[in-house]
């Protein structure tokens, strides 16, 4: 079954601006779906719209099988929304926000304190319950807003940066938990700028930009079509004071970052045994090694990109 | 399933909004008592002991109808005007858009604000001017009470459409200041339009808080410049037309949806 299925959908803002130019996506039941695009590509009116918080030009949006315009209230009932900016009232307890978010949804008030304490204690923040909400750090405010958006248990639950600016530590543990509910059945659309975030949450992928998708797939298709990694190496210091200076690395580019590590392109297929073995024959050892940069992020730039480029002239 | 859902919603926005004007108690309920204990003193006690008598009651009886009707207005209009616009102002308003929740009970929650802290400050106001009446009597309590609830009503609706519009805190002061509080004074709280020359008689009637304070003085006193089913049909028909403008708004999403 689709969670989300979009078809045709376009946004014209007053004013003129095309943020969406009739795009088609389907989210199946079930997934972790990434909806990845640079700034102003329409990840945010495609989420607002979705979210019946922005009015489309034309296009039909489902969602579980529930149409945005003939059957609103039961689409909007399928969807929670943990938006981009904190938009709670920031002088309610952190009670008051999510009992009330589920009063709107039509959770009897007894349900809804229940439940209110089953998502604060799994998001820790039960301690906080009688706290004004502008009292809270800027990572309690992103876990208030998920609580929030859980609390009439819906079934997609759309997620708009919800990491932004909080510490790693946060930031895994909010993945931690927002794994383990898409393993409970709960569909999760995520944009994010952290593409780290993306390929290791999420199943399937979505870019678009300038209103358009260009790259619809699995996170695990998008990397296959990566033909080069750059990877860096850092190696066993020895008694020279250089030990990187001295490498000879037959049919890779390669370069010199600092005394004991190297950076190397790698194509995908000359695969990374031909190094090691060449290093070992140098009796250099290699204490690690890591991408340079994420592999999604490096695809993502590329395909952006790609998109952006002219037509390239046909003829004389 | 639907009304269930929707009785639902209207009473959390209803207990949000009264908890919300109950928080800040000290500016929602303190200032029109003090502020109609200060019209008590100087219009009642000192310049009302030389006016003596108005529609054939002490002037100090005269105005107290008037002021708890100003009062109902101006936090009607101002409770549902600064609460919407905040909650337009720091995007929270999307928690009741992204929820199944009708225009109608958004209406419904935070017009229910509006009149319960409109009630609230009369019923406050009313205590005050115990104080300097000596004896308060009800004439017509239907017409009183159908007067201050539909009147509350208005204006809450009012301060709805009011803040829709605005963009800026500035805008939902504009019309209290520049129409509200004007209409209010010539609206015959402190006089009876009698007391005009013939063709401002004739202009006040064209003043629709006219007739709500003459209804409201008829459900206190007995006494009123207009005929109360005049007075009463006044209200229904400027309550049909915002609660319909106000539902068009909403539904059009104007002033809160792109």
């Amino acid at each position: 079954m689709k969670a989300l299925s979009i078809r045709g959908l376009t946004k014209t803002y007053k004013g003129g601006h095309v943020a969406l130019k009739g795009i088609d996506l389907d989210v199946e039941a079930g997934d972790f779906f990434a909806l990845l695009g640079p700034n102003g590509a329409g990840k945010s009116t495609t989420i607002g719209i979705i979210s019946s918080l922005v009015n489309k030009t034309s296009g039909t949006v489902s969602v579980f099988g529930f149409d945005l315009d003939t059957q609103l209230t039961d689409l909007k009932r399928q969807i929670g929304l943990v938006p981009q900016e904190f938009n709670f009232n920031q002088f309610e307890t952190v009670q008051q926000i999510v009992v009330n978010q589920a009063g709107y949804y039509g959770v009897p008030r007894d349900v809804a304190k229940q439940r209110a304490e089953k998502y604060l204690k799994q998001l820790s923040l039960w301690d906080k319950r009688n706290s004004p909400a502008r009292n809270l750090s800027g990572g309690m405010k992103r876990r208030l807003m998920i609580a929030r958006a859980l609390l009439h248990e819906p079934r997609l639950l759309i997620l708009d940066e919800p990491t932004a600016g909080v510490d790693i530590e946060l930031r895994r543990s909010m993945w931690d938990y927002l794994e383990a509910i898409n393993r409970q059945g709960i569909t999760i659309i995520l944009t994010t700028h952290y593409l780290e975030e993306a390929e290791s949450l999420c199943r399937n992928v979505a870019i678009i930009d300038q209103g358009t998708i260009i790259e619809n797939t699995s996170i695990k298709r998008l990397l296959a079509t990566l033909s080069r990694e750059t990877f860096i190496l850092d190696l066993e210091p020895t008694t020279d004071a250089s030990v990187a200076a001295g490498i000879q690395l037959e049919g890779f580019q390669w370069r010199v970052i600092d005394d004991h590590s190297i950076e190397i392109d790698v194509e995908k297929s000359q695969g990374l045994n031909r190094v090691f073995e060449q290093l070992s024959a140098q009796q250099i050892k290699v204490l690690s090694m890591r991408n340079k940069a994420n592999r999604l992020e490096e695809l993502f730039v590329d395909l952006v990109e790609k998109g952006r480029q002219p037509a390239a002239v046909v003829g004389v | 399933m639907q009304s269930s859902l929707s009785y639902i919603a209207l009473k959390t926005i209803w207990i949000k909004e009264c908890t919300r004007f109950l928080r800040i108690w000290v500016q929602t309920l303190v200032p029109p008592a003090i502020t109609m204990t200060l019209y008590f003193v100087i219009f009642g006690s000192i310049v009302g002991a030389r006016i003596g008598e108005m529609g054939g009651r002490p002037y100090m009886e005269f105005i107290v109808p008037g002021l708890i009707m100003m009062a109902v207005i101006t936090n009607s209009y101002s409770n549902v005007a600064s609460s919407f616009f905040s909650a337009k102002f720091q995007r929270n308003i999307e928690e009741m858009l992204v929820a199944p929740v009708s225009p109608t009970v958004i209406i419904g929650g935070y017009v229910g604000g509006g009149l319960a802290r409109a009630l609230l400050v009369a019923v406050i106001v009313t205590v005050v001017s115990f104080l300097f009446v000596e004896q308060v009597s009800i004439h017509n309590v239907f017409v009183l009470i159908i007067t201050v609830v539909m009147t509350s009503t208005l204006f809450s609706l009012g301060g709805l459409i009011n803040a829709v519009y605005a963009k800026s805190f500035d805008d939902i002061s504009i019309v209290p200041t520049f129409v509200l509080t004007p209409l209010t004074y010539l609206g015959g709280v402190f006089f009876s339009i009698q007391l005009l020359p013939g063709v401002w008689q004739t202009i006040a009637q064209a003043n629709p808080i006219l007739y709500m304070v003459n209804a409201f003085r008829f459900g206190f006193l007995g006494v009123s410049d207009v005929n109360i089913g005049v007075a009463l049909a006044v209200l229904i028909g400027f309550n049909i037309v915002l609660f319909i403008t106000a539902y068009t708004l909403l539904k059009r999403g104007v002033g809160i949806r792109s």
